[in-house]
């Protein structure tokens, strides 16, 4: 504020409202990251810019040739093949979410696949992460005028769904994740993947070339989004941003995708962005900042949904489906007609000037008039101070129960349970690309570890895509939770083919303005760093939503990792399910007495402190000599290990492919002696089960040299089987574990 | 003719979003496909005399608001009505998929080859929701499109409203009506071939007497709610690491057929 008082006293004006309007959406923390970018004191350390010393500096590091272009852009983007490459963005649209499900989260999916659009990428894949309330959260205990976890969830669920089969793109993965911290405050992760062409990749606009708005007409709605989004929820939040959540209009959107392709191809523009958070204001600001110049815009041009707008509520509107297309003047013609054939409005609203100031008029009146450097770079950054100290925890102690009991009820858990009711709601294979879906198995209904998708027709090479999500280990340690999270997200990539692997990263953390909460955010971006340092995985893209409170208090740490691989042939894929009877089962990696944060302790009633930790040298190998084995098909099936454990992975295999399985647990590699039930239900990093055909062993362990691995037993039968030295723990039928597994969630 | 002189529109309008994989599946045939919108055809800029054959693909044209396909169905019967007449009238082959076989339900193309009112309709499912889900489909008359199919094939459905309604009163006259004429194309069954009767999720909508796709009684127009060009080739099916070396889905044979018969007649 007192930046901003500085620079009115020196120009001898007062600010106009529609300059403290840009003002307050340019600096919001959604549009800026101030926290990301500010200086935070931490420890007797001061960093200077959180995002570029963790983050964004593995990839500076790293700096692979196959980046295209990273954190500049709506997306970040990667080579795939020939002239094509890969966009990928995810975002978050959580506080709609909690007040107007359906339309928020629809929104959510909306305004990710315009940020693929805006880098001339043809959408092609959705993925959605979410974390809600408990679904069975007792209605006595729900503050007033807070919805119900169970209503957010299958309005959040409806709205995705909408949005993405009205469009034509395929859901194809995600995750949804339930704990109490996000009763009042429900996260909602949308992400979309396109192609991209990089000979069409236009970033070139000059002062002299025309803005062309295009799409929807702009309202009322969405006005002041990004402020809404970057407060805490409170009491009565309704009524004061009601306005804040936009409605969508998929068709729209898909005529203004046909309208940008048929543009992009011809190369008739000189830049795209869309418009998101702050409207007009942002997309042009930003525009003009990137190329160096300036703005003049006239705002009695924007076609309106009703009469009677303020020129700043004009300006700031964030009214869904809009794109701002930058266009030479020669080539103006040629963009309205393409955009008059899809029936998508286009209006030219003012064109880019030398001088580099934005010039806002309205009718004849000069309604603002701004600095474009100081809009961009006068805002003081921020000073912040994050506290962290381990919290007091310690390991529980009980007697095991029955263990086949204890798998019936993690497996019905609902952090566990099959989603399918959910993903069939989606439409997770339309364009025929889906080669890998998440619904896998002999019945079509085990759970997938990643997508793969075919983008091009004529080419077998392939994209694989999934992610990663702890939150349970972040109340424990934000730094074992991130570094769970990107060990995840990769091993989910791994075990169905995936390599050269990119990462986005999402965190949605509570009041950063708390140095508790800023604690546990500088040690999970710190975990960021060093993990995917070791693991050589750049981070394309990310996106940071702070201030999740609500009356509740805030939601627990909570970083979703996406991730990003390539596959060179997708007939190498491989699925989850066990193919057949008298296959070897071999886990790798090591299984250590790691259950802080397990299902297996929360069953118990237990948070525990033996948060699971990553070793990625070990590790890395694993993923080395695994992709190896896939290539040489020698891999049936291959799992991942994470919530519930070998117990819930051994099961999940068996259900899916309708064979059962008999292993002993003496064989699985431990790092110390460790319980029956502790080996079964650990939830170590970096391992995976893996089905081999008898005939192919002696090459598979040939090429597990230098890892950690074991055969442990054998498919067959229909039930899951397990012994320890002979005895047997566990004997549960598989119709029976499937039943259970699909009890813990119904739409 | 020759094959690569055959010449199919897969017609378009806004929300139609399964037209590229539907046109690759005919491109991959041999034939040429070309995606077009339908105000192109209402504004006079072109022709369906151009064309041999005619696909209106999936997807949720003008947002499948009032009922889906209802506005797309009464554009092309009102504004396209004498050039569709005299294309179904030259015996040119049109196959409706998913939103494609709701708008030829709407414009009154199904089931009687006639553009006009509809008279019967594709309702919201019975489980009230929007279901992505593989079907098996029972093969109940030779039509040129279900000629080269398999008796017994698999598919994805992936819609909110395919459930088939007669109207109400006249169910069982219209559907003897239906099967004397031999226009009851696809049914829903189970993997043995034994029709779903109305099991759920064998039969994923409550359509009536498991009916998931119809021909006109001339056979030349097909609308199913199965999606063909999703089950194209093997690499599409969900199940398709489990083995099993042919190349080609079930959802060829309906391309085929379709080609074949533009081939031979034309």
């Amino acid at each position: 504020m007192r930046r901003i008082q500085e620079y009115y006293r020196k120009l001898g004006r007062e600010p106009t409202d529609v300059e403290l309007e840009t003002f307050a959406q340019t600096w919001s923390e959604h549009c800026v990251h101030k926290t990301f970018k500010g200086i935070i004191l931490y420890d007797g350390e001061e960093i200077d810019g959180l995002l570029k010393s963790t983050v964004a500096r593995v990839t500076r590091e790293l700096s692979p040739e196959w980046c295209f272009s990273v954190f500049e852009d709506n997306a970040g983007i990667v080579d795939f093949e020939g002239d094509y490459a890969i966009a990928f963005k995810v975002e978050t649209h959580n506080h709609p979410s909690a007040i107007e499900p359906f339309g928020g989260a629809a929104t959510g999916v909306g305004g990710v696949i315009r940020d693929v659009l805006g880098v001339w990428g043809e959408p092609i894949a959705n993925t959605d992460v979410l974390c809600f309330g408990p679904l069975d959260y007792p209605y006595e205990k729900l503050p007033e005028g807070m919805r119900h976890p169970r209503f957010i969830f299958t309005y959040v669920v409806a709205g995705i769904g909408s949005y993405g089969n009205n469009m034509g793109i395929p859901t194809v993965n995600g995750a949804i994740f339930f704990d109490e911290s996000y009763v009042g405050n429900p996260l909602v992760y949308c992400g979309t993947v396109g192609i991209v062409k990089k000979s069409k990749y236009k970033r070139e606009a000059k002062p002299g070339d025309v803005l062309l708005l295009v799409g929807g007409r702009t309202g009322r709605d969405g006005i002041h989004g990004v402020t809404f989004a970057s407060s805490e929820l409170e009491e009565g939040a309704e009524e004061i941003f009601g306005t804040a959540v936009q409605i969508g209009d998929p068709i729209e959107e898909e005529k203004i995708k046909r309208a940008i392709l048929k543009v992009r191809e011809a190369e008739l523009g000189s830049a795209i962005t869309d418009l998101g958070g702050g409207g007009l204001s942002s997309a042009i600001g930003e525009q003009a900042h990137r190329f160096g110049c300036g703005a003049r815009v006239h705002l009695e041009r924007v076609p309106l949904k009703y009469e009677n707008m303020k020129p700043w509520e004009i300006w700031v509107s964030e009214s869904q489906e809009r794109m701002l297309l930058i266009v030479p003047p020669s080539n103006l013609d040629r963009v309205l007609e393409i955009f008059a054939d899809e029936e998508v409005e286009a209006t030219a609203i003012g064109e880019l000037i030398p001088e580099r100031r934005l010039e806002i008029y309205y009718h004849d009146e000069k309604v603002a008039e701004l600095d474009v450097e100081f809009l961009f770079e006068g805002l003081p950054r921020v000073r912040r101070t994050a506290r962290w100290s381990p919290p007091e925890l310690s390991e529980p102690s009980f007697e095991p129960g029955r263990l086949g009991e204890d798998l019936h009820r993690i497996l019905a858990m609902p952090n566990v349970a099959s989603k399918e009711s959910v993903i069939r709601t989606y439409d997770h294979e339309v364009k025929a690309a889906t080669v890998l879906k998440p619904l896998q198995g002999e019945a079509c209904d085990g759970p997938g570890d990643a997508a793969v998708l075919k983008p091009l027709r004529n080419s077998w090479k392939g994209i694989a895509i999934s992610n990663g999500l702890n939150p349970e280990y972040g109340k424990i340690d934000a730094y074992w939770m991130a570094a769970s999270a990107i060990d995840e997200a990769i091993r989910n990539n791994i075990a169905v083919g995936g390599r050269r692997i990119a990462l986005l990263d999402n965190f949605c953390w509570g009041n950063p303005e708390k140095p508790e909460n800023l604690g546990t955010l500088v040690r999970a971006a710190k975990a960021c760093y060093d993990i995917a340092r070791a693991y050589e995985t750049p981070f394309i893209s990310g996106k940071d939503s702070l201030y999740n409170e609500s009356p509740l208090g805030g939601v627990t740490p909570t970083l979703l990792i996406s991730a990003l691989g390539i596959v060179p042939d997708v007939r190498r894929t491989v699925s989850m399910d066990f193919k057949r009877e008298g296959s070897y089962i071999y886990i790798l990696g090591e299984t250590k007495p790691e259950l802080g944060g397990s299902h297996y302790y929360k069953l118990k009633g237990f948070l525990g402190k033996s948060v699971p930790k990553v070793e990625p040298s070990k590790a890395k190998r694993t993923f080395e000599a695994l992709t190896r084995a896939i290539d040489a098909g020698l891999v049936k099936a291959c799992h991942d290990l994470s919530e519930g454990g070998l117990a819930v992975a051994l099961a999940e295999m068996c259900f899916s492919g309708n064979v059962g399985a008999e292993v002993e647990l003496s064989l699985v590699p431990t790092s110390q002696t460790m319980r029956h039930d502790f080996i079964l239900f650990s939830e170590s990093n970096s391992r995976f089960l893996v089905e081999v055909p008898p005939s192919k062993a002696q090459e598979f362990e040939a090429l597990m040299n230098g890892v950690t691995f074991a055969k442990i037993g054998e498919t067959g039968g229909d039930e899951v089987v397990v012994t320890h030295l002979g005895e047997e723990l566990l004997r549960e039928g598989i119709r029976e574990l499937k039943e259970s597994w699909q009890s813990g969630v119904r739409l | 003719m020759k094959l690569s002189e055959a010449r199919v529109l897969v017609m378009r309008g806004p929300g139609t979003n399964c037209d590229a994989e539907t046109a690759a599946a005919i491109v991959e045939l041999g034939a040429k496909a070309e995606v077009v919108h339908v105000n192109r055809f209402i504004k006079g800029k072109r022709s369906l005399e151009e064309f041999h054959g005619l696909v209106i693909p999936g997807g949720f044209s003008f947002g499948d608001r009032i009922r889906s396909g209802a506005i797309f169905g009464k554009m092309l019967s009102y504004s396209l009505r004498r050039e569709l007449q005299s294309f179904v009238d030259e015996g040119k082959p049109i196959l409706g998929i998913c939103n494609g076989f709701q708008v030829l339900i709407e414009s009154g193309l199904l089931p009687f080859g006639e553009v006009g009112e509809p008279t019967l309709a594709l309702a919201k499912n019975a489980s009230a929701r929007f279901e992505d889900r593989w079907v098996y489909l029972r093969k109940c008359n030779s039509s040129l499109f279900t000629l080269k199919l398999k008796n017994v094939s698999r598919m994805p459905v992936a819609n909110a409203e395919g459930r088939v309604v007669l109207p109400l009163g006249e169910e069982k006259r219209m559907l003897a009506q239906l099967e004397e004429n031999h226009q009851v194309a696809l049914r829903y069954c189970s993997a043995e071939g034994e029709v779903a009767q109305g099991e759920y999720p064998l039969n994923p909508s409550g359509s009536y007497a498991d009916i998931a796709g119809l021909t006109s009684p001339e056979g030349t127009i097909l609308g199913m709610m199965p999606h063909p060009e999703r089950a194209f080739y093997r690499y599409m099916y969900p199940d398709w690491t489990r083995g099993n070396n042919e190349a080609k889905g079930d959802g060829y044979a309906i391309f085929e057929g379709m080609l074949v018969y533009i081939v031979e007649r034309f």
